[in-house]
């Protein structure tokens, strides 16, 4: 039987806080998931829902309260696991008195590679981040998107099969995006896991085979985005010109909205028929009518208000 | 190469880009002016003026380096966030702590050479040592750097679990607290309390006892060093130090990095 490349199953992490630290913070709460071999997927989700906590679990930054997690099979406790694994920290930051190849050649020397194989590698890695130029810079003197690129060629740089890269887009010019998803294709065309937490929605949509939902802790949803995004009820909109003042078609332009003498209606499916004929009655003309997909991003923030509705994003008790 | 050994290379290219060896320059110009100084003084006690002068800069500049660059080898990298990728590579977190301490160590050994080397210069230039006023002094610098490892052991401990002011206050604190582990020994009982002679006894056991460190007045009158001092300091500071780094170990393995 095939084993998923991160499995997580029940994991949990409360932070004591308070006086004595007898109050809890609980920031993940029961996450069961699991990512598939050759898989590209995005794990999105508002400011403090848990994403970094997960991440950070995963690469053994932090020690879960409860729960386990398996990457290639092997626990997340077992060092020979980072062997195969590359990791983006958040907002990442490294020794700025190196400068990038010296930090790149820094980094290999974990991976036990012949000096040879190390400098291949970093002037391969720092040209295709982009950085073959400014490879003899020290890092202090390189901007947050510069330090993202360096970031990802160490998490990439000894070839893992499995690649977490949180929020990798963060801090990226739209240029700087675009070679990151180059990155991220090239890496899915290569065979390799990458699990990645976003906030850019659209690119999470345009990468990924499958999303993960996390608000307040808790996964909300996982599954491939048009699926997610699927459970959504569908709307019709209708594009039309109108100069008149027909008392029948009242009701639909007050439900419009209007620029000049054109209108924009959005109305459930069922209604699209009704409607047209009214407009076609009045005079109106129609100018187009297309089916309302509903995005990642609707999808999302429907979660995360539904989540604010029920109860505050974090649960904070005493013991 | 090992792990640990990567990471304290590391370390020690990070202390010589971040200028830390440029306080050679300073003990350079304090044994300069020294050694012109003590011309003027007695004959009989140059030499003497000369030693004691230049080991307590090599004690007091090591210390320095120790105290301040020792609470900031964790903390920092924690504050900065620099060792998240680091720890994310195949590299246990012990590796990493005796690395970071190994990388220091190694700064201030080459420190203290380069200065035991000026102060070795210095002694040349008003000369009429003899065999065993160098020897004792050798052993006096290599007493510092036993020193120094232990006080970076310190410093690297509370680095794990606290905030650089304190950790700076806390090595400070049982630094000098250990300057004074013999006299604590030494309290008579019938002058205090059973209970307080009884603690004072317990911690004189239990703190770092700097005091067998210092044989600077031994090495300023050419006084030879028994070598059974030199195998029990030996002794002493590598288990001191592998207690305390198994210690800070213990902690920093356990600590969630937020």
């Amino acid at each position: 039987m095939a084993t998923a490349a991160i499995e997580i199953e029940n994991l949990s992490k409360d932070y004591p806080f308070g006086f004595l630290n007898l109050k809890k913070r609980t920031s993940l709460e029961g996450l069961t998931m699991s990512v598939e071999n050759g898989e590209v997927f995005g794990f999105l989700g508002p400011n403090g829902a848990g994403k970094s906590t997960t991440i950070k679990l995963l690469v053994g930054l932090i020690f879960p309260t409860a729960g386990t997690a398996r990457i290639l099979g092997k626990s997340i406790s077992d060092i020979s696991m980072h062997a195969d694994i590359g990791y983006l920290p958040e907002q990442p930051y490294f020794y700025d008195y190196l400068t990038a190849a010296e930090l790149l050649d820094y980094f290999a020397r974990f991976h036990n590679l012949t000096a040879q194989d190390r400098k291949s590698r970093v002037e391969r890695m720092l040209k295709r981040v982009g950085l073959e130029t400014a490879g003899k810079i020290q890092l202090r003197k390189y901007s947050k998107g510069m330090l993202q690129r360096v970031g990802l060629a160490q998490a990439i740089l000894h070839d893992p099969k499995v690649v977490i890269l949180d929020e990798p887009m963060s801090g990226l010019d739209p240029v700087g995006r675009r070679e990151v998803r180059d990155i991220i294709l090239e890496l899915k065309q290569a065979g390799k896991t990458v699990l990645f937490s976003t906030h850019i929605l659209p690119d999470a949509e345009m990468l990924c085979d499958r999303v993960g939902v996390i608000v307040g802790g808790k996964l909300r949803g996982v599954g491939a985005p048009d699926e997610i995004v699927g459970m959504k009820a569908q709307a019709m909109e209708v594009f039309f010109e109108y100069d008149g003042a027909e008392a029948g078609l009242l009701c639909l332009l007050k439900k419009s909205t209007q620029t000049g003498k054109r209108y924009r209606l959005q109305l459930p499916e069922a209604e699209l028929y009704a409607a047209l004929q009214q407009l076609g009655i009045a005079g109106a003309k129609v100018l187009s009518v297309t089916q309302v997909k509903a995005t990642l991003e609707e999808y999302f923030m429907h979660l995360v208000e539904a989540d604010r509705a029920q109860a505050p994003a974090v649960e904070v008790s005493g013991k | 190469m090992s792990r640990v050994g990567i990471v304290a290379l590391n370390t020690f290219r990070e202390a010589v880009r971040d200028r830390v060896l440029y306080n050679l320059v300073f003990f350079a110009l304090v044994m300069i002016a020294a050694s012109i100084l003590v011309g003027q003084i007695s004959i009989d006690i140059e030499s003497m003026v000369i030693v004691t002068l230049g080991l307590t800069a090599i004690s007091v500049i090591g210390l320095l380096i120790a105290v301040f660059i020792g609470v900031g080898l964790v903390s920092k990298e924690m504050d900065k966030r620099t060792l998240y990728a680091l720890l994310a590579k195949p590299v246990r977190r012990w590796e990493f702590l005796l690395g970071k301490f190994g990388g220091l160590v190694l700064t201030l050994a080459v420190n203290t050479i380069a200065m035991a080397v000026g102060l070795f210069l210095a002694m040349s230039l008003i000369k009429r040592s003899g065999e065993h006023l160098e020897g004792a002094v050798l052993v006096a610098v290599y007493f510092i750097l036993l020193k120094l490892a232990l006080v970076v052991a310190l410093a690297l401990l509370f680095s794990c679990y606290t905030t650089p002011l304190l950790s700076i206050l806390s090595t400070a604190g049982l630094y000098i607290a250990g300057l004074f582990v013999m006299e604590m020994r030494a309290v008579q009982s019938g002058t205090i309390s059973p209970a307080l002679g009884a603690l004072l006894r317990w911690l004189s056991y239990v703190l770092p006892n700097f005091g067998n460190f210092d044989v600077m007045a031994a090495a300023a009158h050419g006084r030879a060093i028994p070598r059974a001092l030199i195998a029990q300091n030996t002794a002493y500071a590598v288990l001191y130090c592998a207690v305390v780094l198994a210690a800070a170990a213990a902690i920093f393995t356990r600590r969630n990095l937020k």
